[in-house]
């Protein structure tokens, strides 16, 4: 596994207000590799769904901490993993099916099918009382690509 | 941002604008129900031009909209969903629900 050319760590409290910023905050990491404005929109949705499911789901009517880590490296790779310490998820395969949810009215039940539209990996690690992580990787192939 | 609402005959356009996210679709819903519950339309456009970035919350109100104007009868319809935003709709499925989504007003009301 090459060593990456940049990583960063944003540990933020799990507040609805926070989503705007960690989408933007990954968003301009990524911006070394010099993204599309479509890599750019395809980071923030992914990001902000990730995060969304730790507020909503990971610590409900809780606050706690969501810890994000991304790294990029030479090939153009985009690595974002976005962790709490919350209630986890019981039946991860379930969790994933598009439109399943346990977010009531007006939850539509498609973080995850986003997440994997979005992404080119998506990874998900849960255990119930201990938290989740969600780890997904982006490939910016970058605008110079086309001056081949 | 708070959407601008537009009424034509039993007709209303909702121009969303700004960010939709969880953080402020309950405040986008409250403000279109309270507008639909004294309006009563028959036909409700979600007009999506203004909209600057939207994850699967946005899919979240457009399914509660739904909802809430099927039970009175009316007809639904999304407009100006390009790029990311017609991407998320598409798999939503939302077409299935008779949901129209287009770029052009649509002059169909629901069976």
């Amino acid at each position: 596994m090459k060593k990456p050319i940049n990583e960063m760590r944003l540990v933020i409290p799990s507040t609805s207000a926070n989503e705007s910023f960690a989408r933007v905050a990954v968003a301009s990491f990524a911006s070394q590799l010099d993204p599309t404005i479509e890599d750019i929109t395809d980071i923030k949705t992914a990001v902000s769904e990730a995060v969304t499911n730790c507020i909503v789901h990971g610590y409900k009517n809780t606050i706690g901490y969501i810890y994000i880590h991304a790294k990029i490296f030479e090939d153009g790779r985009l690595t974002v993993k976005i962790r709490d310490t919350g209630c986890g998820i019981p039946d991860v395969k379930q969790a994933m099916e598009p439109l399943f949810t346990t977010g009531g009215e007006d939850r539509a039940g498609l973080g995850f099918a986003v997440m994997e539209s979005f992404t080119d990996k998506l990874r998900v690690n849960s255990k119930e009382g201990r938290g989740t992580t969600v780890t997904m990787e982006k490939n910016i192939s970058g605008r110079q690509a086309d001056e081949r | 941002m708070k959407p601008e609402i537009v009424k034509e005959d039993s007709r209303i356009t909702v121009k969303l604008c700004g960010e939709i996210d969880h953080h402020n679709a309950a405040e986008i819903r409250e403000h279109i129900d309270r507008d639909i519950a004294l309006k009563k339309p028959t036909q409700v456009i979600l007009d999506f031009s203004g909209v600057s970035f939207m994850d699967s919350s946005g899919i979240g109100l457009i399914m509660g909209r739904y909802r809430i104007i099927r039970e009175n009868g009316g007809a639904l319809s999304v407009r100006h969903s390009g790029g990311s935003i017609g991407r998320m709709l598409s798999l939503a499925g939302l077409s299935r629900l008779g949901i129209s989504v287009g770029g052009e007003e649509v002059e169909k009301t629901n069976q």
